[in-house]
């Protein structure tokens, strides 16, 4: 309702929220081109590099999707043991670090994996994991879970009358397709395709660890390049408002496309369904399901046996270290929400304020990182800081995912409470305490969750500020790995692993705790 | 009586802390670990200079370089360590650093006299394999054999960009060809060497690009003498590592005590075993034992290290093209 | 004395209202008329939701037009979300008296003292979502009586119960607030309502809420839009 402001939520606090955020991203930006030297601008090669940066994440998006309807609509029809921790399983992936990821999919997709193992004892050529191949795989498997939950929401949004009115008119799972799904899913997949589509832009361990070569250069990894031997600022802050616009055009389209649609949280029982009953639907069902949960779970197996024998070689500096990466993404989860609340809140009235809260996705923590540095050096020891700007980049870049959970969830409330609050004079902190934060309890621990995990698997600004004493989880299995102490690193892999899943499930227990719808 | 013995020391032992200089010297990050040479060359160092040594670890050598030019002149650092030959002209063209007056006898195998740049220790860049193996001895037969190599990123790693100048001081003009040959055997492209070598070690490749020291420490730290460096004809390029004084250092005194301290025996016999690397002077007790077993390139390359920029520009962009057909 | 409604306008999305009437002080008035026609329009607008364009609102001749819907003397029940499922029973009627909660003792025995009178004694530590629809209903009853306030709107909020207990609904809110003395306006789209506790109403049709009449004479003797809706 195109009402006036609903006096309860006042859109200030929001509009100041997004300009800091937008303040930080271009401000850090405008603060290395700034420093920048006369360098020799944008070469051949990084157009290159723009090129494959939209291939990858298009092939991305695209495999993501496609291999995502069959589980999803499996999932939507089927109810059988594990349902739930199989749905609760598919969020692992997206919050799994990155370094640890690439890990276990070597460990079944690499030369000596347990694939090429299989293949070679059949007879068969090896695959190869790096390059174009080993990008898009390690993508899917990232984003394969998002692309399920987001389509079966899809499903989910089918109300249970049209599936028993279908059943009285005897649809088979063609007509099935015809007049429910197929409807539903062309809303759902553009959507849904354009939100991996924006995250896999932006990819950077991936590409650096996959990639294989000059071939596979992202934008973010040219930036990197452009840091390090080269140091030319200049073309590190052109590369970044080239990424800034692709990133940031894909990201609001995604929006666009995905609608009011929230990311996947709570998933309900599957409805009652009557067609597709037959031996071979359902095997075919079993099929796409157990398949995905291979593909998912064997990586993180892998990470787990690898990691236990290397668990008692870990140096004390780990646990130390273990010590930094959770107080670092505490920091990071408030930082985060006290942006991400009143954004929120704000765009009841304004949606614009979730778009710019999407920036996040599009800028380059890297230079977000160096332009802080920049920034803070005449002041302070940016050692001394180095964590604090870790957790604030890291809260940025978590910001648009939040923002995609909480920004419906206070719409909602608004919504439904806002004339009653109002109307009793309940507003401010009072109307902070007493409704939004109980009304969005769920949300908020979901998004608080991911934001503690996302800042918890992080290994983007730190390097570029580290000091010795104070090295995230992230950086010291990275510098175990560069210390010969492969083993040591896969025990610190491990607990990566743990606790990035840990702080996020203790999060979203904390939401769900005592809420009671 | 005690009593009064203990009062005095602390009050001794915290005038001593007020007055204490501080010598703040940037490392990478592998230099600073428990098991890397850091604590024990900082214990060290500190018994003679009564001073407080301020090891900072900022990632590798190129980061090195990256962190001190976006400083600039108020770099809190006194000296760094860590830079290589590879870097040494672009690291002189920045102007942050002061000559040094080191005299050293330095037992490598090309002369040194650089004014600025002090070596403290040095390899040779070598493909590393299970010793078992069958390799192939120069980059040709390489190229020509089906054996996978795991390499290090030139635009990102020292060892990468080791790499790039190994095969144009072999090759020079010829450098394409070889990249094209090798195309094939490459399995990936790593940002730095720890990811190279992880891999390797995951059984991910034949080869590894690493030092021909590299065999020290798993002969010597694990006991291990399965891997081995792999001798290549046409010469082995060398990776000198070198430290410098800031010229914006408040502690200049201190930082030429640095250097110095940095070729005398208590630094360079700690070099060895925990950095993996030759001393860049031999210490009185010689190698440990176990370096007798390494390979001993015929012929060391290197490139004048005023040329690598120019050269590294040429070499990048036919690697960038061998590559990405 | 009055509720006074001067030459309101207002637009919404393309649709524009427009209201001049009075209601006595006191009086119970129902607001009837066609769906889409403004009838909720005009309780919003009287509880400060919507701005309006033109025109003032005054009661007691104290000009309200601007008053932030909380300081208004105006109490309101909607057709849903009348309760918060998070709060109890008891907070819910509590944020009648004090929005921050902070409840004295006094206050909390009225708080028990109103729900008995909607019988829902011993009922206020339960949540919302255990009640049922009747019993919701009373609750948000509850709070309306602790609240005190002189006016109170009432937007269909008893359209989701069936016909009797709609009634007994009725019974009891006329009986509770005209123990009070307050004014009820109440939006239905049954003229059965109108005729069961109003003895004025006030027809909305086509974006025009028309000045009060006597509830038996208008239904009696219906206006052209009337006619058409009543069929």
């Amino acid at each position: 309702m195109a009402a006036r402001a609903q006096p309860v939520a006042r859109v200030w606090p929001g509009i100041g929220a997004a300009a800091v955020v937008a303040a930080l991203i271009l401000g850090t930006l405008a603060a290395v081109a700034l420093r920048a030297e006369a360098g020799r601008g944008l070469s051949p090669s990084d157009w290159a590099a723009l090129r494959f940066t939209v291939m990858q994440a298009a092939l991305s998006a695209v495999f993501s999707v496609v291999l995502a309807v069959p589980v999803a609509r499996a999932l939507a029809r089927r109810a059988f043991a594990g349902r739930q921790a199989f749905i609760t399983l598919l969020g692992a992936p997206f919050i799994l670090p990155v370094i640890v990821a690439v890990l276990g999919l070597l460990a079944v997709f690499g030369r000596r994996g347990v694939l090429n193992a299989g293949l070679e004892a059949l007879g068969m050529p090896a695959v190869q994991i790096y390059g174009l191949f080993g990008v898009v795989l390690a993508h899917v498997f990232l984003n394969l879970p998002l692309a399920v939950r987001l389509i079966l929401q899809g499903w989910q949004t089918i109300p249970a009358e049209r599936f028993r009115l279908a059943a009285s008119l005897d649809f088979g799972p063609g007509d099935m397709w015809r007049v429910l799904e197929r409807p539903m899913l062309l809303r759902m997949v553009p959507g849904a395709a354009a939100v991996i589509f924006a995250i896999c832009l932006s990819s950077f361990a991936v590409v650096l660890t996959l990639g294989g070569g000059p071939r596979a250069t992202t934008v973010e990894l040219a930036i990197y390049h452009a840091f390090r031997f080269d140091f030319d600022l200049g073309r590190a802050a052109l590369l970044s408002c080239l990424q800034i616009a692709v990133a940031g055009a894909a990201a609001l389209i995604a929006l666009r496309l995905s609608g009011q649609g929230g990311f996947g949280a709570g998933m309900g029982r599957p409805v009652r369904r009557w067609d597709a009953r037959g031996a071979g639907f359902r095997a075919m069902d079993a099929a796409f399901i157990g398949a995905a949960a291979l593909f998912l779970i064997v990586p993180l197996a892998m990470v787990l046996r690898d990691g236990i024998e290397g668990l008692g070689q870990m140096p004390a500096d780990v646990w130390r270290a273990a010590g930094y990466s959770i107080g670092v993404a505490l920091v990071s989860t408030v930082l985060m929400l006290s942006l991400a609340l009143p954004m929120a809140v704000a765009s009841a009235r304004w949606q614009g304020l979730e778009a710019a809260g999407l920036m996040g996705i599009a800028a380059s923590p890297l230079v977000m990182g160096t332009g802080l540095f920049i920034i803070v050096y005449p002041f302070a020891d940016p050692g001394a800081w180095a964590l604090a700007v870790t957790a604030l980049v890291n809260a940025v870049m978590s910001l648009p995912f939040a923002l995609r959970v909480l920004a419906p969830a206070a719409r909602d409330c608004i919504a439904d409470y806002g004339r009653l609050s109002a109307s009793l004079g309940l507003r401010g902190r009072h109307w902070l305490r007493l409704v939004l934060l109980p009304r969005l309890r769920r949300p908020l621990g979901f998004a608080a969750g991911l934001a503690a995990a996302l800042s918890m698997g992080d290994l983007g600004v730190i390097a570029l500020f580290s000091d010795p004493e104070r090295a995230t989880l992230p950086l010291q299995m990275y510098r175990l790995m560069g210390s010969y102490r492969t083993e040591a690193a896969s025990g610190a892999g491990l607990l990566l692993l743990a606790l990035t899943l840990a702080v996020f499930w203790g999060f979203d227990k904390a939401g769900r705790y005592g809420a009671d719808d | 009586m005690k009593a009064f013995a203990f009062a005095a020391g602390v009050v001794l032992a915290t005038g001593a802390v007020a007055e204490t200089p501080q010598l703040t010297v940037y490392t990478y990050d592998s230099f600073v670990p428990d098991w890397g040479p850091g604590p024990q060359v900082e214990a060290a160092f500190e018994e003679t200079c009564g001073c407080d040594l301020n090891l900072v670890a900022v990632g590798d050598g190129a980061s090195l370089l990256a962190r001190l030019r976006l400083e600039g002149e108020r770099s809190d650092a006194d000296v760094v360590l860590g830079l290589d030959t590879n870097l040494i002209q672009s690291a002189r063209e920045t102007g942050l650093f002061a000559p040094h007056d080191v005299d050293a006898e330095f037992d490598l195998p090309v002369a040194w006299d650089d004014p600025v740049f002090v070596p403290f220790d040095w390899g040779y860049f070598a493909f590393v394999k299970d010793a078992g193996l069958e390799a192939p001895g120069n980059f040709r037969a390489l190229g020509d054999s089906d054996l996978k190599i795991v390499i290090q990123d030139p635009r990102s790693s020292t060892p990468g960009l080791g790499l790039l100048m190994w095969v144009k001081a072999a090759y020079g003009d010829e450098a394409p060809e070889i990249w094209e040959g090798l195309a094939d055997n490459i399995v990936t492209v790593t940002k730095g060497w720890s990811e190279a070598y992880g891999l390797f070690l995951d059984g991910e490749a034949d080869m590894v690009l690493s030092y021909t020291t590299s065999p020290a420490y798993h002969l010597i730290a694990e006991e291990d003498d399965s891997k081995a460096a792999v001798p290549f004809d046409e010469g082995h390029y060398m990776q000198v590592e070198v430290a410098a004084k800031l010229a914006g250092s408040d502690q200049p005194e201190l930082a030429d005590a640095f250097l110095r301290f940095m070729v005398t025996d208590a630094f360079q016999s700690i070099i060895p075993t925990t950095n993996w690397m030759y001393p860049a002077v031999m210490p009185e007790g010689g190698l440990p034992e176990g370096f007798e077993t390494l390979i001993a390139p015929e012929r060391a390359l290197l490139l004048p290290s005023e040329e690598v920029p120019a050269l590294r520009e040429e070499a990048l962009d036919e690697w960038q093209r061998a590559l990405s057909q | 004395m009055a509720l006074t409604i001067e030459g309101l306008r207002l637009r919404q999305e393309g649709f524009g209202f427009a209201a001049d009437l009075e209601v006595t002080e006191g009086a119970r008035v129902a607001v009837i008329g066609p769906s889409g026609a403004g009838k909720s329009t005009l309780l919003a607008a009287i509880a400060g939701f919507l701005a309006p364009e033109s025109g003032r609102i005054l009661w007691q001749g104290r000009d309200i037009t601007h008053a932030p819907p909380g300081a208004r003397p105006v109490a309101i029940l909607f057709q849903d979300n009348n309760l918060f499922p998070h709060l109890s029973v008891a907070q819910n009627v509590g944020l009648g008296i004090r929005p921050d909660l902070k409840l004295s003792a006094a206050q909390r025995a009225q708080v028990e003292d109103a729900l008995e009178r909607v019988g829902l004694a011993g009922m206020g530590a339960r949540r919302p979502g255990t009640l049922s629809g009747g019993q919701q209903s009373r609750a948000a009853l509850a709070r309306v009586l602790v609240q005190d306030r002189p006016v109170v709107l009432l937007d269909e909020p008893f359209s989701a119960l069936g016909p009797a207990l709609r009634n007994e609904m009725l019974d009891l809110m006329a009986t509770l607030l005209g123990g009070t003395g307050a004014t009820l306006l109440l939006v239905s789209h049954d003229p059965a309502d109108a005729r069961r506790i109003a003895e004025q109403t006030i027809l909305v049709a086509e974006g025009v809420a028309h000045p009060p009449r006597e509830t038996g004479a208008l239904f009696d003797d219906p206006p052209e839009v009337l006619r058409d809706y009543l069929g």
